[in-house]
């Protein structure tokens, strides 16, 4: 974590506090996450449904809304050479830091974009304000944004039901990046498609990112989705950050017990081999495991692990990992003859 | 049932009040059954008699005693607007849920017959009936003749959420599981109907009562059965107002006015309490 | 009659618009394969969106009918919508398992609520004690037990539970074929594993028959033993899955092997897509009216246009 970075998230907490009826219900989604993002990166978090990944995004891109509220920790980003905290700012200076620096794709292409509206009229919406071009100016620009994206500025006049899935999804890209913001929240943004358009949009959203040098949090559960697209992945579970590093170190030796079932129980075209496959279910964040939360499906799991959070502590260049057992950690698939031990 | 009552009493106020004064208006329309007095007699107490510690609600110009009166009206009312809201609630559950769930010629059949009847006026159509049965319209035969008009707003409300819940996963299981249409309807989706019935329910009552007053005031039911309308039709004629005799006025309407906050309010917090989203995010969806 | 089930060139046309002008979508066009009675397998049908694989689906449990060809399962035609006694005799025999877990049961009601009525109807089945032995048998296929999930509601069960629940109610009468479409999309990649190796032990283990609809190849490959590959409503490679898998002929076939991501070389992103492939499959999608289907020497089936 040094001063360059894009992003800084320091020991985040972020609960929904509810009451019904007289029931009280914390729900611990984001509990106690550090970590940052680099200039010029793309940095992927992976994690299942109740992983927390969704409420951590909402809480970076400052989309909080009660009964969500964050109880202890800090945003911060760096623009331009200043530093922003989302949290503490009024909506006003909200409203100009979005878009203009901060932006959001995603997951439904046809959420973002309003059916009764063209394409133009979006653009207008969205970007006009952040750019603060008028007439001609503008215009230019939008259109030389979507030349960049491969699309036809004609585009611009169809409504979102007459493009195709990934034309619809590459239009949401480009709202998303026609100001050039320097951070970029992508949220499952090929989800939906077909395989060979998410080839494709995840082609374009590199190159895009590649020339504009933004940041993007990119968020699925998809590990191939990562594999090929993130420079670093983190792991979260159960609220948790569980493991953090370059993509080929997780995926050729990871030192966390859930990252090696991840990457192992992913079937390849090529390979019959028996792919294993984890018991139990994710907990609920209302009422989590003690300890370490991923103890009760962990096969290494020992008694440790049910009274003493593990603490996330670097394990190797850029690793980090919390797993009393990390050095335990072997690939699951290296030799499928040679399972995890306890 | 009983732990439902006490989490809604204690933690839902407008539900605590709303069964506070509907409980309120029940008990007082069930103290009819122990009345010392008959109310169709006419001139059994000194008339015009304002209230005191003899007559609690004083006495009307016909000479009846108002308590034990609007007791009856209360009940009588009371009566009438429950069995309306029955018999137009089964009608729009039938229909609706038929409608919207089997859909093609079914469906449009039955909109046909229920659009004809959001179209017909009602109240000249209630006039007719009077004037063709004259006292032969009890209370009975005009709760059935409103129930006939009170169904078809409803059955199209019903019929939306049936046609929703048609294209969802869960019903083409249940067709798999070996579920009859019939009970598709009935057990898996009446549940989300529930909502829709309990509120319109309540409209449905107070649209009932407040119709039956209004024909009453007007002189068109038969005048000799105490309701809450026909006791504000005689207090009309005899120009209770302008006399000077104001608790003849005053109190059914203060009582109506209890009574159709206190439903309104059970029906709001009532509503929202069976909604099956919020009853998913009691359980803990 | 050895055909289990047989898809005899089957056809699906929607027809659109009002009265005055008439168009038409082809969703299924000319589908034809049969599946063998006496050896289960695991047949995949593979498509994109738009292919009509769905549409197929449909039209096997009998829920559209087909415009032109006939569906034959065990020799009889496929008896479409009502509840007579052909139709319930038919889903005895044929069951679904759907994408969604979690729409898969009535929010409001028990899971196990579907379990007894599938046991009641199809098993004929009245007493409490049967009814409970045969919930517990098919659950116990599927690695759950009625303690388990007997009186909980669906929010109280994981995605992964769910779908096991739901092929566990598909499996309560006995069906001798299972069709699942796009069972493990929307499950948990953690999860996904345990109810992909489900499907192949009811294939080893129960003897049942699954048509494994998705448009994922890696689960295709892992699991299935013949595959067809849908484009817009035609078939356009057929076969053996490793067979097919491995090297396909068919542009489009290798146009979507060409898309998979693969996680072999993570980190190092290669995501140039497919322009020569992707603009092949358009042009041959232009002349496919005049295609057919042509077999093979290692017994597969490929498109041929001219």
């Amino acid at each position: 974590m040094n001063k360059d970075d894009a992003l800084e998230v320091t020991s985040l907490k972020a609960y929904y506090l509810m009451n019904f009826f007289g029931i009280t219900r914390e729900v611990r989604a984001v509990d106690d996450i550090t970590m940052s993002v680099r200039r010029n990166e793309i940095y992927g978090i992976a994690g299942e449904s109740s992983s927390g990944k969704t409420t951590f995004i909402k809480v970076l891109a400052a989309a909080m809304r009660p009964p969500l509220q964050i109880v202890s920790g800090k945003v911060e980003y760096r623009f331009g050479g200043r530093t922003i905290s989302p949290q503490s700012m009024r909506d006003d200076d909200l409203a100009e830091l979005h878009w203009k620096h901060l932006s959001y794709i995603m997951q439904g292409s046809m959420s973002v974009l309003n059916p009764v509206r063209r394409i133009q009229q979006s653009f207008v919406d969205f970007a006009k304000r952040p750019l603060g071009l008028g007439g001609k100016a503008f215009q230019d620009r939008i259109e030389e944004h979507l030349v960049d994206l491969q699309l036809s500025p004609k585009v611009l006049r169809a409504y979102p039901h007459e493009l195709s899935g990934g034309m619809r999804q590459r239009v949401t890209i480009g709202l998303a990046t026609v100001c050039q913001p320097e951070f970029i929240i992508a949220d499952e943004p090929t989800t939906a498609l077909d395989v060979v358009v998410q080839k494709d949009v995840l082609s374009l959203l590199r190159t895009v990112q590649r020339r504009m040098g933004s940041s993007i949090v990119l968020v699925t559960h998809d590990m191939s989705v990562h594999a090929n697209m993130a420079d670093r992945i983190g792991i979260m579970y159960a609220g948790r950050l569980v493991e953090e590093g370059p993509t080929r170190t997780l995926f050729t030796v990871p030192k966390h017990p859930y990252t090696a079932h991840l990457v192992a129980s992913l079937p390849r075209i090529g390979d019959t081999a028996r792919r294993p496959a984890l018991e139990g279910r994710p907990p609920s964040l209302a009422d989590p495991p003690s300890g370490c939360r991923f103890h009760p499906r962990c096969p290494l799991a020992i008694d440790k692990c049910k009274t003493d959070v593990p603490p996330l502590v670097t394990v190797g260049e850029g690793h980090r990992s919390a797993c009393w057992r990390a050095a335990d950690v072997k690939p699951l698939m290296a030799s499928a003859a040679n399972p995890v031990t306890a | 049932m009983f732990s439902v009552l006490r989490d809604l009493i204690r933690y839902n106020i407008e539900f605590a009040i709303g069964l506070a004064m509907t409980c309120f208006i029940i008990a007082f329309a069930a103290l009819s059954f122990f009345s010392p007095v008959d109310p169709t007699l006419v001139y059994t107490a000194i008339p015009d008699r304002p209230p005191s510690w003899q007559h609690w609600f004083g006495t009307n110009s016909r000479g009846q005693e108002l308590f034990w009166l609007l007791t009856f009206a209360f009940r009588n009312t009371l009566t009438f607007g429950i069995t309306v809201a029955v018999l137009s609630r089964i009608i729009s559950i039938v229909v609706g849920l038929a409608a919207g769930y089997i859909g093609g010629w079914v469906d449009r059949v039955l909109m046909f017959f229920n659009d004809i009847f959001v179209a017909i006026p009602i109240f000249p159509i209630l006039i007719l009936f009077y004037f063709v049965l004259r006292s032969d319209l009890n209370s009975f035969t005009l709760a059935l003749i409103m129930a006939c008009f009170g169904w078809p707003f409803d059955a199209r409300l019903i019929r939306s959420v049936a046609l929703g819940l048609r294209h969802r996963e869960f019903t083409r299981q249940a067709l798999f599981a070996g579920m009859s249409p019939l009970k598709v309807m009935f057990q898996e989706h009446l549940p989300y109907v529930m909502p829709i019935i309990f509120a319109t329910a309540m409209a449905n009552m107070i649209w009932s009562i407040g119709l039956e007053v209004t024909l009453a005031v007007l002189g068109f039911t038969n005048l000799s059965i105490p309701t809450v309308g026909t006791t504000l039709y005689w207090a009309n004629n005899h120009s209770a107002m302008i006399v000077g005799v104001w608790w003849w006025i005053l109190i059914p309407v203060a009582l109506i006015i209890v009574m159709f906050v206190g439903l309104f309010l059970l029906a709001v917090s009532l509503n929202e309490y069976i909604d099956p989203r919020s009853r998913l995010r009691r359980m803990g969806a | 009659m050895t055909d289990l089930l047989h898809v005899d060139h089957v056809s699906k046309r929607y027809a659109q618009g009002g009265v005055l002008s008439r168009d038409h979508v082809d969703a299924v066009i000319d589908a034809d394969f049969s599946l063998n009675r006496k050896a289960p397998e695991i047949f995949t049908i593979i498509g994109e969106s738009g292919s009509g694989k769905t549409t197929l689906a449909r039209m096997i449990l009998g829920l559209e009918t087909p415009t032109s060809g006939r569906i034959l399962f065990e020799g009889a035609p496929v008896p479409t919508t009502g509840t007579g006694r052909q139709r319930r005799a038919f889903m005895a025999k044929v069951q679904p398992v759907f994408q969604n877990p979690f729409e898969a049961f009535n929010p409001l009601k028990r899971v196990d609520r579907y379990l007894s009525s599938t046991a009641r109807s199809f098993l004929g089945l009245t007493k409490p004690s049967d009814i409970d032995a045969a919930m517990d048998a098919a659950l116990h296929k599927v690695g759950l037990t009625l303690a388990e999930v007997g009186g909980r509601y669906p929010h109280e069960l994981s995605g992964g539970q769910l779908q096991r629940a739901a092929i566990a109610r598909a499996l309560v009468c006995n069906p001798s074929l299972l069709i699942a479409d796009e069972p493990v999309s929307m499950v948990d990649a953690s999860l996904r594993m345990s109810i992909v190796n489900l499907l192949k032990a009811l294939r080893d283990d129960a003897g049942v028959t699954v048509i494994y609809i998705t448009h994922d190849l890696a689960t295709a490959y892992y699991i299935s033993d013949r595959i067809l590959i849908m484009q817009k409503g035609r078939v356009v490679e057929t076969g053996p899955a490793r067979v097919v898998l491995d090297a396909p002929l068919h542009p489009y076939a290798r146009l979507l092997k060409a898309s998979v991501l693969s996680t072999a070389d993570a980190g190092a992103g290669r995501l140039e897509p497919s322009s020569a492939l992707i603009a092949e499959c358009d042009g041959l999608l232009q002349r496919a009216d005049g295609s057919r289907l042509v077999a093979q020497a290692d017994g597969r089936q490929v498109r041929v246009y001219g």
